[in-house]
């Protein structure tokens, strides 16, 4: 049930119209970053508030939300989001991606392809990609607006030269339509791929920093790179240990204190839909809290 | 062709300067300043400290906006410009070396990543062949190229300012502005840096306006010079005929008080 004492989705309808606003103009012009007036949410600014920001002014009653950190959807963060907006919506809530009409996520893009009709909304800590290099925020505006990309390629050469390839593997840098330089927030860069030609809408909400950017569905996303070092989206070269997926993003997870390892989809939906089809992974054991 | 052959042989200047005037509220910062520029010459600047080199320096090179005057580069205006068609002419057919090497390199980024730069703002797209070109103008420079993986900030001061010199001809400039090159400098350091000035600006035929207050420097590099005073120009001409048989009391004053050191 929604909470009274809130309007729908927290946030004010000016303030929702506002965002609107920003998302729209991010969506007219994908991977430019727009200005907006962030507001205080009743949380930290580590947790997403740019996100929940947008998802709060895109959210319609309808709507099914699903929450993601690090793709799994029972972690502290993505558990007080999902209720966050339970309460303050009344939206209905999941854990399938194939359900969800929204997903609001950080570090992850879902495994399972995303739809026409779904949005996913990215939390953002940093939106600037060329900050790294670049800290002065009046020129790097000036090379957004002048297409002086040139730097974003010097801090892959710094890679390649310190670590004989492209060490970067998250918040790899993008180019949207052949335009602007984007970050595609903390993803890792196995996620890239997925950036581009997407059916769903995918926005991009950065609160501290107070923007926001978008790429509408079906946006040609590139990740940049040299010619004698091409981009390359990799993974840790395992299956995952419980559903036996061999091209899901994978995380390492330490089992016992002999050094004992074991790899597993970072997506918890889709590690759980591929064991309910009955794939089984090397160490899938059916009660695994039995073991803990 | 030698350089004085090739700037005999050209009648249209590669810069041309006329009336330039930069004010800073009531302050003179230059007045009135004229001058042409011709492919391959080396003008040198001189004048006191506050007389309006930088100033004027900082306007040539489109980082300042004069008040008056115009400056044509190959017969384009370039007040005229874009911002965008000045900056991208600033990635090629120019470079801007600064007295502190800080201000003209990356300290976070090493050293094949500073010169190499400037070839990835104009496109270059292949790493092995960006790191090929970053390791010729090191050697070029006199800077081992075991060095180049190493950050500006673990290089001597005459190290840094030799980084700074390479990154900006990777591309191969036309026009090289630069203000006090030699500057906080130790001497023994300074002549060396001049003279590795003078190989590359003579093997690759750069056209040079260089800020100095030092009248060696000038000595060596300058076909022309031109002395500021106050913001203006006091006098000018070929080098030699300058500091030989100076007309302007301030010319003579300077010249003066450069042998008396
Ligand atoms: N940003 C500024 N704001 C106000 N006045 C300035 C500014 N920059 C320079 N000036 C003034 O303009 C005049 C010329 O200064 P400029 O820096 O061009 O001299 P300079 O010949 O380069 O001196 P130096 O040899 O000390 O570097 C001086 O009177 C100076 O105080
Ligand atoms: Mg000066
Ligand atoms: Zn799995």
């Amino acid at each position: 049930m929604t909470d009274e004492a809130y309007n729908f989705a927290y946030l004010d309808e000016q303030t929702k119209a506002m965002i609107r606003r920003a998302i729209l103009k991010g969506i007219a012009v994908p991977g430019y970053q727009v200005p907006f007036a962030s507001r205080e949410m009743p949380m930290p600014y580590g947790w997403g508030t740019g996100g929940v920001q947008v998802t709060a002014a895109c959210l319609v009653p309808e709507d099914r939300l699903k929450v993601i950190d690090q793709g799994a959807d029972d972690t502290t963060n993505a558990v007080s989001i999902r209720k966050f907006f339970a309460r303050t919506a009344g939206v209905a809530t999941t854990e399938r991606t194939v359900e969800a009409t929204m997903i609001q996520t950080r570090h992850r893009i879902p495994e399972v392809p995303m739809k026409a009709g779904q949005i996913l909304v990215f939390q953002v800590p940093i939106p600037e990609p060329l900050r790294f290099l670049e800290p002065r925020e009046a020129e790097t505006r000036k090379m957004h607006e002048l297409e002086e990309y040139g730097l974003m390629h010097v801090k892959l050469y710094e890679d390649i030269a310190r670590h004989g390839q492209i060490a970067t593997s998250y918040a790899y840098p993008v180019k949207v339509e052949g335009r602007y330089v984007m970050d595609p927030s903390p993803i890792p860069k196995f996620d890239n791929p997925k950036l581009s030609c997407s059916p769903a809408i995918q926005l991009f909400g950065a609160g501290r920093e107070q923007r926001i950017y978008a790429l509408p569905p079906w946006t040609k996303v590139e990740s940049l790179d040299f010619d004698d070092h091409p981009f390359k989206a990799t993974k840790a070269a395992h299956d995952c240990d419980l559903c036996a997926a061999g091209d899901s993003y994978l995380d390492e997870v330490i089992i016992d204190d002999q050094g004992g390892r074991m790899f597993v989809c970072s997506d918890t939906d889709f590690c759980a839909g591929r064991r309910a089809k009955g794939h089984k992974g090397r160490l899938w054991a059916p009660e695994p809290e039995a073991a803990e | 062709m030698t350089v004085m052959e090739r700037v005999v042989a050209t009648d249209q200047p590669l810069l041309k300067v006329e009336g330039l005037t930069k004010r800073y509220g009531a302050r003179i910062g230059c007045a009135d300043v004229s001058f042409d520029l011709f492919p391959g010459e080396v003008l040198g600047i001189v004048g006191e400290s506050g007389s309006g080199k930088s100033t004027l320096l900082s306007c040539l090179a489109g980082q300042q906006r004069p008040d008056l005057g115009r400056v044509a580069y190959e017969g384009r205006d370039v007040l005229a410009m874009g911002e965008t068609e000045r900056r991208r002419l600033s990635r090629t057919d120019w470079a801007y070396v600064h007295q502190n090497p800080r201000d003209g390199l990356r300290m976070g980024v090493s050293a094949g990543g500073n010169v190499g730069e400037r070839l990835m703002a104009v496109g270059a797209r292949h790493y092995g062949q960006i790191r090929g070109k970053a390791a010729d103008w090191l050697g070029r420079v006199e800077i081992a190229v075991d060095r180049i993986d190493d950050r500006p900030s673990a290089f001597s001061g005459g190290m840094q300012q030799r980084l700074q010199i390479a990154r900006n001809l990777v591309t191969q400039p036309r026009l090289v502005f630069m203000d006090e090159p030699t500057g906080g400098l130790d001497v023994s350091v300074q002549a060396r840096l001049l003279d590795l000035l003078r190989g590359l600006v003579r093997d690759l035929g750069l056209s040079v306006i260089i800020v100095t207050h030092d009248l060696a420097v000038v000595r060596l590099l300058a076909h022309r010079l031109m002395v500021m005073k106050s913001g203006y120009v006091v006098e000018q001409g070929l080098t030699d005929q300058v500091l030989d048989d100076p007309q302007h009391a301030y010319t003579q004053l300077l010249v003066s008080s450069v042998l008396q050191v």
